[in-house]
């Protein structure tokens, strides 16, 4: 049985999208009352929602707490019923904890942390869906939870994978793509400086065509930034609509 | 749409749980690197391998932006249409320019008429495309091919992600059905289309296909559609196009057809549910080459203790063609058989289903000993058919207006086809391909369809032009893209090439090669260093230097994988001016080399070795005679010779060296013909004989191979190029430890070291050639020698040559592997710089598989020619007298090898005419008494050889028994003609 052809020669993927399209963004902010901040997002069929508490005093062991900036605290978890075979998640499997210990990584380099020294902002992030790209998923829909926390941040920080099929970088892989050999590569962009806050890859590439994949990823995430864009004027103009009455 | 109230955020989280994957509406968006215009889903079910059941959802996108690909098409802005306005195939049906739409079993079955070059203008839908994919990788292959081609004006239409061409399937309906229906909407779409863009015009689509409902169906949607039959009968250009044409099953004929032959073929769900409770095994199948009758099928699944199953009778071989993968039903033990020893070809002439019972009884031998028996089996069904066009020639049938023939395929592993044609009386005497389209299950022979006429057969061209195409050796001359990769004549050596390479111009570097060798890909030197040491060197042609990664030249002398030596013919894997100009390091010319130097001392021992890329002006291209007689003559003292008897004093240190580590010596016979350089006729054939300057050589090709390999596995563990010989299963010797007890003799086979010892103290008084022949036997005991990537294997070992890791790197003008390895290298000592699919160990592997392949099938050309011209030399040499040997017994017959030809033939017991005499044949020995004589395996014997030319198809050499008389077996001696004068000529 043959494999999938990831990219066909009319220059289509799988779902029919061209190599650098996007699939559908979509997102909304301040979906629960009690956290501080929050956001869901779907990208494509993978879909995160996001909850931010904070900044607020350092929970648990005092040592722990930083006199010049906030601790960020991220917990990333996948919903049992996430993937096509449902399956039991327990907290702190190797996995999940590396994803946690990225996006502390990612949000550390875009929250303004020196504003709020010897506090602690909580950053908690479920894949309810998972599809591909469930890095770039949490990140963008912790973005928008943040931004909906008021939280200062030196830029939105948006993040999409890129995936290298027949010497074509592909933007925004799919699950399908990404099982289906390959490097996936994935990337955490401040769109308006061009700064990098997270670039992460496990598979092997060949160094001539690191440049071309991170151009691919780096053009995707400014396309994810005109999205998260968009959403955060929208739910604002929203909001002062409400608070005018 | 973004418009969510958060009030009801809640449920609505919820619902986008419970029905993840629903179609989502239209959603306008700004980000501009989107262009598709709406999202739907598919959701499918599949079962995973352990028998669990997925649901996967899929996003499908469907576009505006897919055009039609049309010239008159003003609205779609393709930049380039590739269907042409004036579309015109002539035809009695359709008078008007049209677009042809064909459907996936058109597409699959008629694949030879639509590569066509009278076909052109097709619109090749997606879900064709990808239904083919999925049936058929050849005709994919061909039908993508075509697609490429410019002049074919093929056009892909994605109507899969087209907004108005997208259909979901419905309840209840079939994939097929669904497929049908896309199939029938993306018609109709183009039709309407296109009469909206010539307002009404002329230009029309038309859909081809075979299935009477689909075509019904198409008729009530208004469209244009014919059976594929229909369509090519009314094609005016070229009625030679109707015996293209692949038989259709036709469902009437079935139901009413004559009797059964063959039992049915399960369906696919049960083979693969029989499959996985045990009952049935999966396998390669493998004809016999010696008996239609047989076949074995090889289970290629890990921990199975059987391997393999034998299969006897055309019942239980059950339509299987060789190469094809099968689902077998094993037999219970007691029906388990030793395979047989007969040699049986099917040449009944007549085309009747007959049944074949009397034949088939001939097989069944009597199980002699439980320990021989094979399991059989039963082929239950075909899970993968894995024809190609076959080359051969037509049996003409015996009723003169007759359209229905016979087809022998060359290979005799492939059964004959049944063709129907109305030009048989032009294809009589001619090589011509057939394709197979199917067996039903009444029919004695597969069908199949004329594709190709090659040209008559006996021709040298046409049976040179036959065996490439039966081995499939890539023999086009090379096309414009690939020469235009070629250095620019006239090439000379520049500043920049001195500046980073070794110049070695000033040693006293020679080249010993075969005579008449053009492409010289190694060169070699010795002399002595001050410090008493000596410095070897082997310069090996720097062929990666012209041929760059990725371009098309090396593209097509990665596909080419191995130049190919047919008898006075070599197809090359790069082109001549590389082979046998730039890239040949011939003598008095400086040339491109990559250097391996040795610093050795006098006992043959390594202090130091050194890769470097070279230049070198090699002082003489010597034969491998000359440099022999420059050794032997003590009267010559010049640097050459000095230089030649330095080495071959090393050498022969490293050889005793190396068969000390248990290095075999195997043997086989190779022939050489004296080529008439006029007429390029045989004149003459012997068996090549070996000067000690050929192992001089062949031992420091040896050594390089062996420093390189370690080289770059050194540098690149995970992506070196290397070649192993795998050491044979323990039962690979049976015949060879049969045969040589029967000399009361002990072979052992525990290790390479002990077979290698056994078979040098195996000598027999006054047989000097008893030695010879078991390592010939031997040689057939081996395994493969193969390429692979050390990323992808752990065992590295070189049985053959008692080596812990083997590459090859010494002949890059006639081996691609050797190019790599040579790339490979270069980065290692910082000469050139690396890309990205020499450091993939998954597309190396496929290169790999690749080479093998292509040097298997070179191997098989190479011997298929030389038996070619076996034949020739034969027909103009009458009947010979010649002494052989016997190699093998088997039931009915002796194969018999003649040293002096290096020649194998078989002489059988049986005839169909006459009544055969008394045979008894001991599998034990193994040993057949014919009448009173007792034949065993080394026999010497005397045969007649004569070309047997009552059968044109397979013309074959003859032999007949002289010696040892056997009244009624053997023939009389005839009359010996005077031994043919050798002309001294060599070509």
């Amino acid at each position: 049985m043959a494999g999938l052809e990831l990219l066909s020669d009319q220059g289509y993927r799988l779902d029919g999208r061209r190599a650098c399209e996007l699939r559908k963004v979509q997102a909304r902010t301040s979906v629960f009352a009690q956290a501080d901040g929050s956001a869901y997002l779907e990208q494509g069929n993978t879909k995160a929602l996001a909850v931010v508490y904070g900044p607020h005093e350092t929970r648990g062991s005092r040592s722990k707490s930083l006199h010049d900036r906030a601790v960020i605290n991220c917990q990333y978890s996948m919903a049992t019923f996430s993937t096509a075979e449902r399956k039991r998640r327990p907290h702190g499997d190797r996995k999940s904890s590396e994803m946690s210990l990225h996006l502390k990584q990612t949000f550390e380099a875009a929250v303004l942390t020196e504003l709020y020294p010897r506090s602690q902002i909580d950053i908690y992030v479920k894949i309810l869906q998972a599809d591909g790209g469930n890095y770039s998923a949490c990140v963008n829909a912790a973005t928008l939870a943040l931004v909906d926390a008021g939280i200062p941040m030196r830029d939105y920080v948006c993040a999409c994978t890129a995936g290298f099929v027949e010497d074509t970088p592909l933007a925004d892989l799919c699950h399908a793509e990404e099982s289906g050999g390959g490097t996936s590569l994935a990337l955490a962009l401040l769109p308006r400086s061009g700064n990098i806050a997270l670039l992460q890859m496990d598979a092997r590439l060949h160094q001539d065509h690191l440049d071309a994949l991170i151009e691919a990823a780096m053009t995707a995430c400014k396309g994810v930034s005109k999205v998260l864009d968009g959403v955060v004027r929208q739910h604002l103009e929203e909001v002062s609509v409400l608070t005018r009455d | 749409c973004r418009g969510f109230n958060w009030r009801t955020v809640h449920t609505w989280v919820n619902c986008v749980v419970c029905f993840g994957g629903t179609a989502l509406q239209n959603l306008k968006t700004t980000v501009d690197t989107v262009l598709w215009t709406m999202l739907k889903s598919k959701t499918f079910v599949k079962k995973t391998r352990s028998g669990g059941v997925l649901k996967i959802v899929r996003e499908h996108y469907l576009r505006d932006d897919i055009w039609c690909g049309s010239e008159v098409c003003k609205e779609c802005k393709d930049e380039a249409p590739v269907l042409q306005e004036h579309a015109c195939i002539e035809s009695d049906l359709c008078s008007y320019p049209h677009y042809l739409i064909p459907d996936t079993n058109v597409l699959l079955h008629q694949i030879d008429i639509l590569v066509d070059p009278l076909i052109r203008n097709v619109i090749i839908l997606q879900t064709v495309l990808q239904e083919v994919r999925h049936r058929s990788a050849p005709v994919y292959k061909r039908i993508k091919d075509a697609i490429h081609e410019k002049e074919k004006h093929f056009y892909t239409f994605t109507n899969e992600h087209h907004r108005e061409t997208f259909i979901e399937r419905e309840q209840g309906e079939s994939a097929n059905d669904r497929n049908d229906r896309a199939i029938r909407v993306a018609a109709k779409w183009y039709t309407d289309h296109l009469a909206k863009k010539t307002n009404g015009g002329s230009l029309k689509v038309v859909l081809l296909t075979d299935d009477r409902a689909n075509k019904e169906k198409a008729e009530q949607d208004g469209l244009i559609v014919y059976r594929c039959e229909e369509y090519i009968k009314s094609l005016i250009g070229n009625p030679e196009l109707m015996d293209r044409l692949a038989l259709q099953p036709d469902d009437q004929n079935e139901i009413t057809g004559s009797k059964l032959l063959f039992p049915e073929h399960l369906p696919l769900s049960r083979i693969q549910s029989g499959i996985k409770n045990g009952m049935f095994l999966q396998g390669t199948f493998h004809a016999n080459r010696d008996n239609y009758l047989e076949g074995k099928v090889f289970i290629n699944r890990e921990g199975e203790e059987i391997n393999e199953v034998l299969l006897q009778g055309l019942q239980n071989l059950n339509r299987a063609v060789h190469q094809d993968v099968v689902a077998v039903e094993l037999f219970p033990k007691e029906r388990w058989v030793a395979p047989s020893s007969v040699v049986l070809q099917d040449d009944s002439p007549n085309d009747e289903d007959a049944d074949e019972d009397e034949t088939e009884n001939n097989l069944k031998g009597v199980p002699s000993d439980s320990s021989v028996l094979k399991p059989t089996g039963r082929v239950v069904g075909v899970i993968k058919r894995n024809w190609r066009p076959f080359c051969g020639m037509l049996s003409q049938s015996m009723i003169k207006e007759a359209t229905r023939h016979l087809f022998t395929p060359a290979d005799r592993r492939i059964p004959r086809i049944r063709i129907e044609t109305r030009q048989a009386a032009n294809l009589v005497g001619q090589r011509i391909m057939v394709a197979i389209d199917g067996w039903p299950k009444n029919s004695r022979y597969p069908n199949g369809h004329f594709v190709k006429n090659l040209g008559s057969a006996g021709d040298k061209e046409t049976e040179t032009e036959v065996l490439l195409l039966e081995h499939d050796v890539p023999h086009q001359p090379f096309s414009q893209a690939v020469l235009s990769f070629l250095p620019q004549m006239p090439w000379s050596i520049t500043e920049e090439d001195l500046k980073v390479r070794a110049d070695l111009r000033h040693l006293c570097v020679c080249s010993v090669d075969p005579p008449g060798c053009t492409d010289i890909d190694d060169t070699l030197h010795c002399r002595e260093l001050e410090n008493g040491n000596l410095e070897v060197g082997v310069h090996i042609a720097d062929v990666s230097h012209f041929i760059r990664p990725g371009n098309a030249l090396d593209q097509e002398a990665a596909s080419r994988g191995t130049t190919v030596y047919l008898c006075g013919k070599r197809i090359d894997m790069v082109p001549e001016l590389l082979s046998s100009n730039l890239c040949s390091l011939r003598s008095n010319v400086e040339r491109l080399a990559f250097s391996c130097i040795w610093e050795m001392n006098h006992n043959a021992e390594i202090i130091k070795a050194h890769f470097t890329k070279s230049i070198i002006n090699s002082k003489a291209s010597l034969t491998y005679a000359e440099a022999q007689m420059r050794i032997d003559d003590t009267t010559m003292n010049d640097d050459i010779t000095k230089s030649l008897r330095g080495l071959n004093r090393l050498a022969k240190i490293l050889k005793s060296r190396r068969i000390a580590k248990g290095a075999l010596t195997l043997s086989s016979p190779e022939v050489r013909f004296h080529i008439d350089s006029e007429t390029h006729d045989p004149i003459d054939m012997q068996s090549k004989e070996l000067k000690e300057t050929n192992s001089m050589v062949e031992e420091f090709m040896l050594l390089a191979n062996i420093s390189v390999a370690q080289k770059i596995y050194d540098e690149f563990s995970e992506c070196a190029l290397l070649r192993k010989h795998p050491s044979p299963p323990p039962s690979n010797y049976d015949i060879l430890i049969k045969a040589a007890k029967s000399r009361d003799l002990n072979i052992l086979t525990d290790s390479a070291k002990a077979l290698a010892d056994s078979l040098n103290n195996a000598t027999v008084e006054n047989f000097p050639y008893f030695n010879t022949l078991l390592r010939i036997l031997a040689t057939r005991c081996m395994m493969q020698a193969v390429y692979f990537c050390s990323g992808m294997d752990s065992d590295f070992h070189h049985y053959g040559l008692a080596s812990p890791i083997y590459t090859h790197f010494t002949s890059p003008i006639r081996r691609y592997a050797d190019i790599i390895v040579h790339r490979l290298l270069a980065v290692a000592i910082n000469a050139d710089s690396t890309y990205p699919d020499l450091m993939d160990k998954h597309k190396q592997t496929a290169l790999c598989n690749n080479l093998n392949y292509r040097h298997k099938m070179a191997q098989y050309a190479q011997r298929a020619s030389v038996a070619f011209h076996t034949q020739l030399f034969f027909k103009n040499k009458g009947i010979i007298n010649e002494e052989g040997f016997i190699l093998f017994v088997r039931k009915n017959a002796i194969i018999i090898l003649i040293p002096k030809f290096g020649l194998e033939g078989a002489v059988f017991f049986d005839h169909k005419d006459r009544p055969s005499p008394r045979l008894s044949f001991d599998s034990e020995g193994p040993t057949l008494k014919v009448e009173e004589h007792t034949f065993r395996m080394f026999d010497k014997v005397k045969v007649t050889i004569s070309l047997d030319a009552s059968n044109i198809q397979h013309q074959r050499i003859r032999m007949a028994l002289v010696e040892p008389v056997i009244p009624g077996v053997s023939v009389p001696v005839p009359e010996s003609e005077p031994e043919a004068k050798k002309p001294k000529l060599d070509c």
